[in-house]
């Protein structure tokens, strides 16, 4: 297909897991890359040294403020991206950067880590540690119907990826907290134990049909509060669940 | 739209006598995951299993009929089935699983599928969900609050706890009923549940309750093209016994009835949240 989207991966203080995810779509990948995106920036995967022109910059790590070369870098990525996705947790909200404080060899003035949402705008989170490889695959699919498929198909990949704008507007701090904060502290939390199968490092248990949170062990990821059911909840795209799992299983038909 | 997307709906119980003698109602849940076990659409499913504390509901990965038999009945309180979405994955090894949970579980799962942020590998591996009807539930504490206080009955003498016809049943081992006018127990409902505008579980690929047919029997909602291909598999099989849902009283009026009064009251709470508990700000809506 002629009209494919560009797409680029721009590895800023991540670890690489984030790309590991997206590569995890398996031979899913390799028809994003066949017949939907080209993939025109990765240092990872290919050769070229700077950031091109994108659509879509999928964007891993957060920033380290005293490394000039990642400011300019992010810089560069918001100037040439149509729309910045932030991929994965540290993307989004620092995550285990978070913790960062300097003092280790051989850079011990680099202290201070940002996810990139406090230097530049993002339009589209990922959140996970590491996000999933369906997750990013779904973005993919409804990124690529938002800027090529036809308006019934703009329509769905709008309401479908609201929910991941409206994590970036909604800013750049997340914790085990925020379930305590945003959902039982409002009202909301009805025991459901997503927030517990979401958490990466099981930092939450359910005592009593509520979520414990252990925050010594949270490691700032996010993830229990993205998949919360109480966090955002959209019944124009859950209820067509059916329709959008079988129009993503069609799009990755080889 | 009260009563979501639905294919058929019907009235029916399982052919399985011993499943029927611990079930709630006509044992649609047991019957189904025993019948998906045995055809190898499931080859396990997480199901709300017994603890340590009488009537505490703790969710559980049932993988043979034992299991699933020890998981009969309803716990009116929280069991937070979602919490082993993943694990049930991983160590367990499951690649087809089932699940079965409250309307709002079943909205998890299907966000699950939708947005999956912490759940890799998951969405692909759900292969049958099962959704009971549910007004309201309570937390634990609150059941010991009304069996043991309102009821005046120990917890562990229970056999059955139920609620329909306007009141919270208890039935001891030893043969006593108690009764409790059900707007006692409103107090003691869990808030959360306050702001769900789902009562038949409309996002399940089959979905059941007890409203609407006579005791012993089962409503029964089949919904999406993965419930109605395993729905008309078990009939094939004899695993349910069924009757057309308008042949039976009270029907499906009083689903739609009750349906539409949770939904109505609870998108007004919702409509309070914005205005009744502040000035200049609103409680935080999660609808979007
Ligand atoms: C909190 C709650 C409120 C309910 N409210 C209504 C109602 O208003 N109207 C109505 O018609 N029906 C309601 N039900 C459903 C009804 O009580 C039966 O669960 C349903 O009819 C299934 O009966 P069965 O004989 O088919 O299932 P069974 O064969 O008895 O199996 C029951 C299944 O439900 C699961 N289960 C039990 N307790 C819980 C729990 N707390 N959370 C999640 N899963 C659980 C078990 O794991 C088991 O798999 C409610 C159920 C619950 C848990
Ligand atoms: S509690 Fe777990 S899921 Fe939530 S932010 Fe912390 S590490 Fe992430
Ligand atoms: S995921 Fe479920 S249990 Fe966790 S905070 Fe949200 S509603 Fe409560
Ligand atoms: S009333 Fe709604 S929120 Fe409460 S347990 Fe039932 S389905 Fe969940």
């Amino acid at each position: 297909m002629a009209d494919k989207i560009t797409v680029g991966h721009v590895h800023m203080s991540g670890c690489t897991g984030c790309l590991v995810s997206f590569a995890d779509n398996y031979e899913g990948l390799l028809t994003i890359l066949d017949k939907y995106a080209d993939l025109v920036y990765c240092l990872t995967l290919a050769d070229v040294r700077h950031i091109p022109e994108m659509d879509v910059a999928l964007v891993e790590g957060s920033v380290c403020i005293q490394d000039h070369i990642a400011v300019e870098e992010i810089i560069e990525t918001r100037k040439n991206a149509k729309i910045v996705v932030a991929l994965g947790a540290c993307a989004c909200y620092g995550n285990i950067t978070r913790f960062a404080r300097g003092g280790q060899q051989n850079q011990p003035q680099h202290e201070s880590y940002l996810p990139i949402g406090d230097l530049i705008d993002v339009d589209v989170y990922i959140p996970g540690c590491a996000p999933t490889p369906q997750q990013i695959r779904n973005v993919c699919v409804m990124a690529y119907l938002l800027l090529k498929g036809n308006d019934e198909q703009k329509a769905l990949a709008g309401a479908y990826l609201t929910p991941l704008m409206n994590l970036a507007k909604a800013g750049t701090e997340a914790c085990g907290c925020d379930v305590m904060y945003n959902v039982i502290n409002q009202g909301l939390c009805m025991g459901c134990g997503s927030c517990a199968a979401a958490c990466p490092v099981r930092a939450i248990t359910m005592v009593y049909g509520k979520p414990q949170v252990e925050r010594d062990l949270c490691i700032k990821c996010g993830a229990c509060y993205a998949q919360c059911p109480r966090s955002f909840f959209s019944f124009d795209v859950v209820n067509q669940y059916e329709g959008i799992i079988d129009a993503i299983d069609a799009a990755l038909q080889p | 739209m009260v009563l979501g997307n639905y294919k058929q709906v019907i009235a029916a119980r399982s052919t399985d006598a011993e499943i029927l003698r611990g079930s709630q109602d006509g044992g649609i849940v047991t019957q189904l995951f025993a019948y998906a076990l045995d055809a190898g659409i499931i080859d396990g499913a997480i199901v709300a299993g017994p603890s340590d504390e009488p009537f505490k509901p703790e969710p559980m990965v049932a993988t043979t009929r034992e299991e699933l038999l020890a998981s009969r009945g309803t716990r009116y309180s929280i069991s937070p089935n979602m919490s082993l979405i993943k694990e049930v994955t991983r160590s367990y090894g499951l690649d087809k699983v089932g699940v079965v949970g409250t309307p709002c579980q079943i909205q998890a799962l299907r966000k699950g599928q939708l947005y999956p942020v912490g759940l890799r590998d998951v969405p692909d591996k759900i292969a049958l969900a099962i959704g009971i009807f549910c007004m309201e539930n309570f937390p634990y504490q609150s059941i010991i609050q009304l069996v043991e206080d309102h009821g005046a009955t120990a917890l562990e003498n229970v056999s059955k706890l139920d609620i329909g016809k306007g009141k919270f049943w208890i039935y001891t081992e030893r043969g006593a009923t108690v009764q409790i006018p059900l707007k006692v127990t409103h107090k003691y409902e869990q808030p959360g549940c306050h702001v769900c505008l789902d009562y038949v579980s409309n996002l399940a690929d089959i979905s059941t309750g007890s409203v609407g047919t006579p005791d012993g029997w089962s409503t029964v909602f089949v919904r999406s093209a993965n419930g109605d291909d395993i729905w008309a598999k078990a009939i094939a099989a004899g695993a349910f016994e069924t009757k057309p849902i308008d042949s039976v009283k009270p029907g499906i009026e009083l689903v739609t009835k009750l349906a539409t009064e949770k939904i109505t009251k609870n998108q007004q709470y919702i409509e309070d949240r914005k205005t009744k508990f502040t000035v200049g700000k609103e409680l935080r809506n999660p609808y979007i």
